[in-house]
């Protein structure tokens, strides 16, 4: 099996979308001659032409808008938002139309349309790029909200997002778009929604984390693993659907959670996580629930992001303080 | 498409120069600081100590001539990211700058009596602030004019379009002055709008819309000081469009081999809007040789003092997080920033 990075495995799924349904186009800011500024979709125009791999002008709310028009119309667009903080300029496309237009057509206009978009910090961007602003979208009914963290879910997640008879936010963490590397088929598959993966087994305390802060959970466990504790990372894959059987039944073994995420700590998408285990683990629970973030200020410029992030070190504090409670 | 100086310097029939040399001497040596910081920058990039950045080569006439149109004491200017020698004559220091780019918050400071706001980043999102600030200093009759700059992508956004209504209604003194400079990363003037020119959007918002030579200094001068009279005089908004084009990369991540034809920078680098100065200052006076040829060194020590400046400034820290996000902190801040920087874990 190729082993790829996770913007390869992400071409590889558009490549193949492409070329198995006439009905998918690719719509974005630059995703033509320069294949996406990360090259999510490098060569796809040379290959499919520019009526399906199209650059768009630049105005994001007429990309999600005119995506939403053409996956009524029968086609199955999938828009490329070049960063998610400029996603903005599109929410309100995207909270109240795309996500809502099945319900508010009482069934009749379905919006099979997938939005990828890249955030997240620890790669030194300009300003306003880099926020990890899910827990916004985790909040619009009607949307589904996927977030990989290897390379091998990003590929199987994005095929069900694009077969998904409803729109879906494909969050990619710039991070991991050339650090994560891992087996990826080159065959077609599906990574179902709503099912967590056990990235990490462990005994004794579990860190839940999506997206990049995977891996941040990781090396935590491995922090952990060297002073002797054993402790469990979940991936949540997909904050909705939710898998809210799966994130119980972990935590219940164990009866201590960190909750990791990269966002502001206020309304972040750990507060679901814990207010989740709250209602549906309550008497398995040890310790209070810890989560992990960064501070509630402003993506801060690159020179003190490193300041501004959740550190190993704070998942590791986080984990002991769990374990020290009685 | 408004032109006074041709490319090899000499003024067209019937133009004279709108400034005096000792002016177009001062202009010319702020565009060659532009190209010598452009060069620094990326390689400082390349080092490592420097965060992206975009360079301004092969629009300094475009930036210069129109910020040269403003009076710094009373104007302001609110700016995209591509417009340094601009906001350095409006009096925004080159060592700020380069904190900026060197990832130090510290670097977003503008000092107080300079009428800038930050750097944009999120395309389009300051020309409405463009609008209001114009706006509320016409209410206050404040005798000033806001000059916004933008790009052609930047005029497909809503934000755009929005501003330009609104401006047209309320009659705001602001000049949106829309460089042109064929690209918006890697996608082509052509697939922004299928608009002849980009200008003539403005008489859809009832004020006038002109395209200029945005490589000819004098031209974007004499367009820029004329919509700025306008504004001063009541007369409301105006919409220049400078064609112009940029010679290097989008910016110090971009590949522009990936969708440039070398054919047309090559056509573009002959139009270098410096030398175009040049020529016209040897070809009035040959001693202005010598004083141009003293820029050099001149500007190169400059940028050395402003590097100076900024690393021997305070370090990155902590702290930086919190300051300036609330005039009146929240408690959980209070107590997140006693978490962070005083280590009470
Ligand atoms: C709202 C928003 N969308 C997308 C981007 C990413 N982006 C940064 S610069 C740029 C192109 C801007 O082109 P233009 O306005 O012509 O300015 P230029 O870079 O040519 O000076 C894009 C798409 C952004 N910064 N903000
Ligand atoms: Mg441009």
């Amino acid at each position: 099996m190729p082993v790829m990075t996770m913007i390869q495995a992400i071409r590889a799924g558009l490549d193949e979308a492409l070329e198995t349904d006439p009905r998918v186009m690719i719509v974005g800011e630059d995703v033509g001659a320069l294949g996406g500024v990360f090259r999510a979709t490098d060569g796809l125009q040379a290959k499919y032409g520019e009526a399906r791999v199209v650059d768009m002008p630049l105005a994001e709310a007429s990309i999600v808008g005119a995506a939403l028009g053409l996956a009524v119309s029968g086609m199955r667009p999938i828009a490329e938002i070049q960063f998610l903080g400029f996603a903005h300029q599109a929410f309100h496309q995207i909270g109240q139309q795309v996500a809502r237009m099945r319900f508010r057509s009482q069934g009749h206009c379905a919006v099979p349309l997938v939005l990828r978009a890249a955030f997240g910090g620890g790669v030194r961007t300009p300003e306003l790029h880099s926020d990890a602003f899910e827990a916004f979208y985790a909040h619009c009914p009607g949307l589904k909200v996927v977030m990989p963290a290897t390379a091998y879910d990003a590929k199987g997640l994005l095929a069900t997002a694009i077969a998904d008879p409803d729109p879906v936010l494909f969050c990619e963490p710039l991070r991991g778009y050339r650090l994560v590397k891992d087996d990826v088929p080159d065959e077609p598959y599906r990574v179902p929604f709503g099912q967590l993966r056990i990235a990490r087994a462990g005994r004794e305390v579990t860190l839940v984390a999506w997206s990049a802060a995977v891996q941040l959970a990781e090396r935590a466990a491995d922090a952990l693993a060297a002073g002797g504790i054993s402790a469990e990372v979940l991936d949540l894959r997909t904050l909705n659907p939710l898998d809210v059987d799966g994130l119980a039944a972990a935590v219940a073994r164990t009866g201590r959670c960190v909750v990791v995420q990269e966002a502001p700590l206020s309304g972040g998408f750990g507060a679901e996580v814990v207010a989740t285990l709250v209602e549906t683990a309550f008497y398995h629970l040890q310790a209070p629930v810890e989560r992990v973030s960064a501070p509630d200020t402003p993506y801060p410029l690159a020179g003190v992001e490193d300041f501004y992030l959740p550190s190993v070190d704070d998942v590791v504090h986080a984990a002991r303080r769990t374990l020290a409670a009685a | 498409m408004v032109n006074v100086l041709d490319p090899s310097g000499t003024l067209a029939a019937g133009t004279a120069s709108p400034l005096d040399d000792d002016e177009v001497l001062a202009a010319l040596r702020l565009m060659k600081l532009s190209r010598a910081f452009d060069a620094k920058g990326a390689s400082l990039q390349r080092q490592g100590r420097f965060g992206t950045f975009s360079q301004v080569a092969g629009q300094e006439a475009s930036v210069v001539g129109s910020a040269w149109a403003l009076d710094p004491v009373r104007d302001w200017i609110v700016p995209q990211y591509r417009e340094l020698p601009a906001l350095l004559r409006h009096g925004y220091p080159l060592s700020n700058f380069i904190r900026y780019f060197q990832g130090n918050p510290a670097g977003g400071a503008i000092p107080d009596g300079v009428n800038l706001l930050p750097i944009q980043i999120s395309i389009a999102a300051q020309l409405p602030h463009a609008v209001g600030l114009a706006w509320g200093l016409q209410r206050q009759a404040k005798d000033a004019v806001v000059l916004v700059y933008f790009g052609d992508g930047a005029s497909s956004e809503g934000d755009f379009h929005e501003a330009c209504n609104l401006a047209g209604l309320v009659g705001a003194p602001v000049v949106f002055f829309l460089q042109n400079n064929g690209w918006a990363i890697s996608t082509p003037r052509r697939k922004q709008s299928a608009g002849r020119t980009l200008a003539e959007r403005a008489a859809a918002y009832g004020f006038p819309g002109a395209v200029v030579d945005g490589n000819d200094l004098f031209a974007v001068y004499a367009e820029t000081a004329r919509a700025v009279a306008r504004a001063r005089d009541g007369g409301g908004p105006t919409l220049i469009e400078s064609v112009t084009r940029r010679l290097g990369p989008h910016n110090t991540a971009d590949d522009p081999t990936r969708y440039v034809d070398p054919a047309d920078a090559e056509h573009w680098r002959a139009l270098d809007p410096i030398d175009r100065v040049e020529r016209y200052l040897v070809q009035r006076d040959a001693h202005h040789a010598a004083r141009i040829a003293a820029f050099d060194a001149d500007v190169a020590g400059e940028i050395e003092r402003a590097l100076a400046d900024a690393d021997g400034g305070d370090a990155v820290n902590r702290d930086q997080l919190f300051a300036h996000v609330y005039a009146d902190p929240p408690v959980r801040v209070v107590r997140q920033r006693a978490q962070r920087v005083l280590g009470d874990r």
